[in-house]
């Protein structure tokens, strides 16, 4: 319960920060991945401000052996550097450039104007759903070779 | 599909730097709070998935309060969506799917990532940015002609 309570207070805030920001505005993005006409630089203090906010989170949660409602923290999955991570990346990069909605603006820009943006999320949920669909099917089907050769081994 | 012109924004440092602080301290406040990252599509995509569906759909929640407060209370900075439906959707599966492939968006692999001095996570915010970069320029010479 308290920790539904800290995720849903993390997401107003965080809701709250994309919007004192102007970073929930796709224009302000637009112009800031726009040198030539119309430059708007914004976005860098944005990235700026909450890349030494979280830096300083990290670093007091280094010095911690778990989180304050929680047994330990998790050792994140590295995936190393792959195709995948970089493809990935680029088709997100065209996605974004195109209309300059990433997916926390998006939701936050949903709330505002929920007819102009659906679309937009109902889309991005799909994608995001087909993927790791498509993954989970590889992951076990994979699973299912591996066990198969296993018994054949075994034979 | 033609692209719209492009909107002249005013630059706004200390609002940014401030709202970037806060989206900042929400990524800290999750990650010491309960000991999860706060990047936006891998929690949507954790509630498509099913899993630890709780802390992601108040997380999501909280996000949405923020918007609908804003809107009842008339602060809601102005937004403005620029581009025909197909291009909407277009634009919007491609972010699903990249962001899917590559495990984060912006605040996963941007803010949370970078903060953790992660290889991964830097070199995929350089993809994403210098892509998104490349493709502003490209359609707004394409729509200056």
């Amino acid at each position: 319960m308290r920790r539904t309570l800290v995720a849903f207070l993390a997401g107003l805030i965080f809701g709250a920060g994309l919007l004192v920001s102007r970073m929930a505005d796709p224009a302000k993005v637009l112009n800031f991945l726009d040198f030539t006409a119309h430059w708007d630089p914004s976005l860098a203090f944005v990235m700026a401000g909450g890349v030494v906010m979280a830096s300083l989170a990290f670093a007091v949660a280094r010095r911690r052996s778990h989180p304050w409602f929680g047994t330990q923290f998790p050792t994140l999955p590295y995936g190393g550097i792959t195709a995948r991570l970089v493809i990935g990346a680029g088709l997100f990069g065209i996605g974004w450039g195109l209309v300059g909605l990433c997916p926390g603006p998006a939701l936050v820009a949903l709330a505002i104007h929920p007819l102009r943006v659906a679309p937009f999320v109902i889309a991005m949920i799909a994608g995001l759903w087909i993927v790791r669909l498509l993954s989970a099917r590889r992951v076990q089907s994979a699973a299912a070779a591996r066990s198969a050769s296993l018994v054949q081994n075994s034979r | 599909m033609l692209l719209p012109p492009p909107l002249p924004t005013a630059f706004t440092p200390l609002l940014s730097l401030a709202g970037g602080l806060m989206i900042g301290a929400a990524a800290g406040l999750l990650w010491l709070g309960i000991g999860r990252i706060a990047g936006i599509s891998g929690i949507v995509g954790g509630v498509v998935e099913r899993v630890e569906r709780d802390w992601r759909l108040a997380f999501i929640s909280g996000v949405l309060l923020a918007g609908i407060l804003a809107r009842g209370l008339g602060l809601a900075p102005a937004i403005h969506l620029q581009g025909s439906l197909p291009l909407l959707v277009g634009a919007g599966l491609l972010v699903g799917v990249g962001t899917a492939l590559g495990g984060g968006c912006t605040s996963g692999h941007g803010i949370c990532g970078l903060s953790r001095l992660s290889p991964r996570s830097m070199v995929a915010t350089a993809c994403f940015m210098i892509i998104a970069f490349a493709v502003v320029f490209l359609t707004r010479s394409i729509g200056s002609f």
